[in-house]
């Protein structure tokens, strides 16, 4: 369709390097007037280093980009924005707290004598927003207008201001469907003036419906360009992933749970969750289920000792403990992969390879460091056995992407061989393949007869994974749900009041 | 491992190198190294024994500060070490109790603000804040306000004495640094102390001690600071309270930034703030050689430190490798190390 | 003032008169105890107040000028004869010394001069700094007789007063001396441990043969030069003639061992002029000159020195 035209932006050989890892190797990217091209792949592919690799906000370190016959070199966002590329990022970055036109026109401002002149400037942004279908009040907050319509005040400013090329990194992931279709429109009525956009997302559907191409990266690789209209959406996966995505299976024939490892009675802390009672068999998995701030996160903290409980006992093996710190869970061969990676999982700048051993290490205490060999064979091991992908496990770990992160700090734990797993969200903002990965493998550590909690705000996940539910509620447990009666369905029920009764 | 040591303090070596060619340029004897009264003697000697303070403050700094701390005591603790030594034996007794004393005394302290900031959460700055204005008080107190000068040869021989020809400072900063660096790398605790520099909440959710070892940091911080306060005062026969560490805190932080450690804490090399102490002690040498009217010391001083900082400064660094890549040097390793990676992955099952 | 004196003096007509400036009360604001020689200034006033009968309030301020204004005040509300203040700082004192001059209470500033007119206070008693480094430079010119001599000078902290003059007046010294040159000049910071690190320079870089002396800001840093020399292989005091300002006891010990061989005192006897003044204003209404100049004695290895470093030693430095 576009083939004949003149590429409107060729990026060809993009090398991008952290550290001695390779984030981009050898990338091409061309682009045609008039389409809508989507960039796609799994967390970690590259996707995001590519543009910032090409507006600038990178230093890239091979590779040429030419937009139409020039060659260009933007220094960043600024440089790259007044050639041509205009770029609007998922978390809309324009100011709150200004009005439409004053956003719309930061920088560019009507001036007459010396003075913004707001009339002009309000009439004008009417006008520029009126071709996008928008009739709103310019003069108004930015605030006071839905992610939406400020994201297409940000796409009508990149357009304003650039006019090639307009990069969209992930623009629908907080919208709705009305909103989406306002967005679409705008973005077709773009292209039919000739523009050429790059369209972000992990939405394969919202990627047939509005794309002409396809670009898939994958390990920092373009693994091929496809046109939509000549292929399928497992086509697509399968190019992302590399393998086809076995669907994740129920296996209601759970072999039966064994000793009871851990048991906790009245266990709870004033204020952050109220006193429960959970039973912990070996080869068992307890789902935690329930709303954002139901106490999910709250109870694996207080079962690992993060937060001292100051009510209940607990009981491991039949012998009596107290859990008052993270490091005391640890000696009792506790793990906990906490909700949130970044600040309390990850200890980024140390390598892959450290953070593996870290806890294995804490427990030991620092005078008996374990041996290079012992390192070398326990990283090899879980990388292997997890299928962490890196380039080394020298590089820092805040390079790897959501998913390769989680692995390694499961592999941080597993590495402490645990009794006692809990996993608070463990496949939040990670890729579908790492996704399946993660699932698979609480089933196996099951299987192997360890005792895991999981917390999870995804019903699907805990009905594939759990041999009992516990259903969490205003900081309380209301509910326990065992054998055939986990389903999303009863999980739905008891977490909405419904069951209250029962 | 020494290779990769190697590779971390390249700048410092190179840095270090320029600046004594600087001290050369200014004084052509620099180099010469005679043995004179039974001791080494020449420019050379009185750097690195010069050195020694600082030297041996940011041996304790550069884990204060892997650990995203800051010790701003250590100079005031060099006036209480020197007080207490020289109280000790002015009181009569032997050079090693006055040494133990002293040593203890900086324990304390470092006891002190480890309890401060692990225990009570106060932030480092501040928490030392505290004793670098109290110490100096307290070693003036020790001493009265006077110069308390002593004759114990024994005390004297730590700051101004010579083992086989070297004078004393220079063989307690290198012990000392070889012994912390050799502690913290063949054990477990450079890690740790790093894991918690870099984040402290994940560290401790790992299982890390993270207060035991905090508390640590800063009573090595204090060890170091009173062995450097005896050898300062031992050197001048007397314990100096106004004046003993002075400022010197500001330099030891200083070597560990010129050792290209990060004040956000995480990675830190022992190695690099000790080249890093050695250059502070170089430059000041040549502004001491050069014969510039003292006016110009601290101008000097700041122009060769700015060069340095910004020599070590990311932007700098970047544009380095680009030069020595379009040279061709460092691409094929970058591709070298691009071709490794992936085919690692594809042998894998 | 003089109604107060007659309330005062008939309250106290029963204690025999046993000194002209007997029954007066003076309050002394010292600026703290920094080093041995405020101590031996701090000393010496309480001895001088003592053999004239003197009753003296003293304060000592820690370092801080509110302290300082809040004795001088408290001194004016107690109704003192006088008031002697060694003021931390030079400025900010024309409120406070106006209020003593409401009440009609004369104060002699110490040792240091302030920013302020100069009818605010009766005199002040200091030192000369440029006068202490002439008779520094005298002494070297004497000694040579002639004789070349190059000489390195250790300087005070940079830029400051007690620094640039005593340099000033070193070279006034030997200004008549063609023979005498200084070769090599670097502050030492007033610390021992700045004056021997630098002296080690110095030696390394002229040589010690090629040193003929040393001229030290203060005593300390000759005290620290003197170790480096010896360190360096050389006899200080013999080889290196050495010359310096305070007359700390050390130095005198030094000089006894004929390690150094002159220094020029800055009396801690600052009171002694300021109560000479005081009695007899007292006595006759005599007014002082603005300015009292102490005596800057020069000392020799001909002095008995270790007479000297036990008096200094007993006056607290």
């Amino acid at each position: 369709m576009t083939d004949q035209k003149k590429p409107v932006l060729r990026a060809a050989g993009i090398d991008k390097f952290f550290a001695g890892a390779i984030a981009l190797d050898q990338v091409d990217l061309t682009l045609f007037p008039g389409e809508v091209h989507a960039l796609l792949g799994e967390n970690g592919a590259g996707k995001s280093t590519l543009i910032k690799c090409i507006t600038g906000a990178y230093h890239r370190d091979g590779g040429t980009i030419r937009l139409g016959d020039t060659e260009i070199d933007p220094r960043g966002p600024e440089e790259s924005q007044a050639l041509g590329i205009g770029t609007v990022y998922q978390e809309v970055n324009l100011l709150q707290n200004m009005t439409v036109a004053d956003n719309l026109f930061l920088g560019w401002q009507p001036m007459r004598a010396g003075m913004v002149d707001r009339r002009q400037m309000n009439r004008r942004a009417q006008d520029i927003l009126a071709e996008y279908g928008l009739h709103v009040d310019p003069s108004l907050l930015l605030s006071s207008y839905s992610i939406a319509i400020q994201q297409v005040v940000a796409i009508a400013r990149a357009v304003e201001l650039s006019g090639k090329v307009l990069i969209l990194d992930e623009p629908t992931a907080s919208l709705d469907r009305d909103e989406i279709d306002l967005l679409f429109s705008v973005v077709r009525e773009l292209t039919a003036r000739g523009m050429a956009v790059v369209f972000i997302t992990h939405f394969l559907d919202q990627v047939f419906e509005i794309a002409d191409r396809a670009t898939v990266l994958r390990n920092g690789r373009v693994v091929g360009t496809r046109k939509l209209a000549e292929v399928t959406q497992g086509d697509i996966v399968e190019l992302m992933l590399g393998r086809h995505l076995e669907a994740a299976k129920r296996d209601r024939s759970h072999a039966t749970p064994g000793d009871t490892i851990l048991s906790l009675k009245g266990y709870g802390k004033r204020g952050m969750i109220e006193p429960f009672d959970l039973e912990l068999r070996a080869g068992e998995v307890v789902g935690l289920a329930g709303l954002l701030g139901s106490g999910r996160t709250e109870t694996c903290k207080v079962v690992f000792g993060a937060v001292t409980a100051d009510q209940g006992s607990a009981e491991l093996r039949g012998k009596e403990i107290r859990l008052t710190s993270p490091r005391g869970a640890v000696e009792h061969r506790f793990g906990l992969c906490p909700e949130d990676r970044k600040i309390d999982g990850i200890v980024g700048d140390l390598s892959v390879r450290e953070n593996i051993v870290l806890s294995l290490q804490a427990r030991q205490g620092w005078t008996r460091p374990l041996s290079r060999a012992r390192i070398n064979e326990l990283v090899d091991e879980y990388v292997r056995l997890l299928d962490i992908r890196l380039a080394s496990p020298d590089m820092p770990i805040r390079l790897l992407s959501g998913g390769n992160q989680q692995k390694a700090l499961l592999a941080r734990w597993l590495a402490t061989n645990p009794d006692v797993l809990i996993l608070d969200e463990p496949t939040r903002g990670i890729d579908v393949g790492a996704h399946a990965e993660i699932i698979e493998l609480i089933e196996g550590l099951r299987e192997q007869g360890m005792a895991l909690i999981v917390a999870s705000s995804e019903m699907e996940e805990l009905v594939a994974y759990s041999t009992r539910v516990m259903v969490l509620r205003d900081r309380r447990q209301v509910r326990e749900l065992t054998g055939d009666e986990i389903t999303t369905d009863r999980i739905v029920k008891a977490i909405s009041q419904e069951e209250t009764a029962a | 491992m020494i290779g990769s040591t190697l590779r971390r303090v390249t700048p410092q070596l190179l840095i270090l190198g320029v600046v004594l060619l600087m001290n050369l340029a200014v004084f052509p004897g620099f180099f010469t190294i005679e043995f004179q009264n039974g001791r080494l003697f020449g420019n050379l000697i009185d750097v690195l024994n010069r050195g020694a303070p600082v030297a041996l403050l940011s041996i304790g700094m550069t884990l204060v500060i892997a650990t995203k701390g800051i010790d701003l005591s250590v100079g005031a603790v060099m006036a209480i070490a020197g007080a207490v030594a020289a109280s000790v034996v002015t009181g009569g007794a032997g050079w090693f109790t006055a040494l133990l004393a002293a040593l203890a005394a900086g324990l304390l302290c470092g006891l002190w603000n480890g309890i401060l900031v692990a225990i009570f959460r106060v932030q480092p700055i501040v928490a030392t804040l505290v004793l670098m204005v109290a110490g100096r008080g307290i070693a003036q107190l020790i001493t009265e306000g006077k110069i308390m000068t002593f004759l114990n040869e024994g005390l004297i021989h730590l700051g101004a004495g010579t083992v086989a020809g070297v004078p004393t400072p220079i063989l307690i900063w290198l012990a000392m640094g070889t012994l912390v660096t050799l502690i913290v790398r063949h054990t477990a605790l450079g890690m740790l102390i790093e894991s918690i520099g870099v984040n402290e909440t994940a560290s401790r959710l790992a299982g890390i001690n993270s207060r035991v070892l905090l508390v640590t940091v800063y009573l090595v911080s204090g060890f170091c600071a009173a062995l450097a306060g005896v050898i300062v005062a031992a050197d001048i026969k007397g314990a100096d309270a106004n004046n003993a560490g002075l400022w010197m805190e500001l330099d030891a932080i200083l070597a560990v930034v010129i050792g290209g450690n990060s004040l956000l804490g995480g990675r830190f090399s022992i190695v690099a703030s000790l080249l890093g102490a050695l250059i502070i002690q170089s430059v000041n040498s040549v502004i001491l050689l050069s014969g510039m009217p003292p006016e110009f010391n601290l101008v000097i001083k700041a122009l060769i430190i700015i060069v340095i900082l910004v020599i070590q400064s990311p932007t700098v660094k970047h544009a380095l490798y680009l030069l020595r890549a379009s040279a061709g040097s460092a691409v094929p390793d970058a591709k070298e190390m691009g071709r490794n990676a992936p085919s690692a992955k594809e042998t894998r099952p | 003032m003089k109604l107060k004196s007659t309330l005062l003096a008939s309250t106290m007509a029963l204690v025999p008169l046993s000194a002209l400036a007997a029954d007066k009360t003076v309050g002394f604001s010292q600026i703290g105890s920094e080093s041995g020689w405020r101590a031996a200034e701090t000393t010496v006033t309480k001895q001088q107040a003592e053999e004239r009968g003197i009753d003296l309030k003293f304060a000592d301020a820690q370092q801080k000028q509110e302290n300082q204004i809040k004795a001088v005040r408290s001194f004016i509300a107690q109704g003192v004869d006088a008031i002697l203040l060694a003021p931390v700082v030079a400025t900010g004192w024309d409120s406070v010394l106006e209020e003593a001059q409401d009440a009609e209470i004369p104060v002699i500033l110490l040792d240091r001069t302030v920013d302020a007119p100069d009818d605010l206070y009766m005199t002040a008693v200091t030192s000369d700094l440029v006068h202490e480094g002439e008779v520094a430079g005298n002494w070297l010119q004497d000694e040579m007789a002639g004789a070349d001599c190059r000489v390195v000078e250790l300087q005070g902290t940079t830029g400051s007063s007690p620094a640039i003059d005593r340099k000033k007046g070193f070279e006034m010294g030997i200004e008549d001396a063609p023979n005498i040159e200084i070769v090599r000049s670097q502050t030492g910071d007033f610390t021992r441990a700045q004056g021997k690190v630098v002296m080690e320079s110095f030696l390394k870089a002229e040589g010690a043969e090629n040193i003929c002396a040393l001229y030290a800001h203060n005593d300390d840093m000759a005290v620290g030069a003197i170790q480096a020399i010896k360190e360096a292989g050389a006899t200080p005091g013999t080889d290196i003639k050495i010359v310096s300002i305070d007359s700390v006891p050390d130095i005198h010990l030094a000089m006894l061992a004929g390690e150094a061989n002159a220094t020029v005192e800055l009396t801690p006897n600052m009171a002694g002029p300021a109560f000479d003044v005081l009695e007899a204003y007292w006595a006759d209404g005599t007014m002082p000159p603005k300015w009292i100049q102490t005596e800057s004695k020069l000392y020799t290895l001909e002095d008995d020195n270790q007479a000297i470093y036990d008096n200094k030693k007993s006056l607290g430095y």
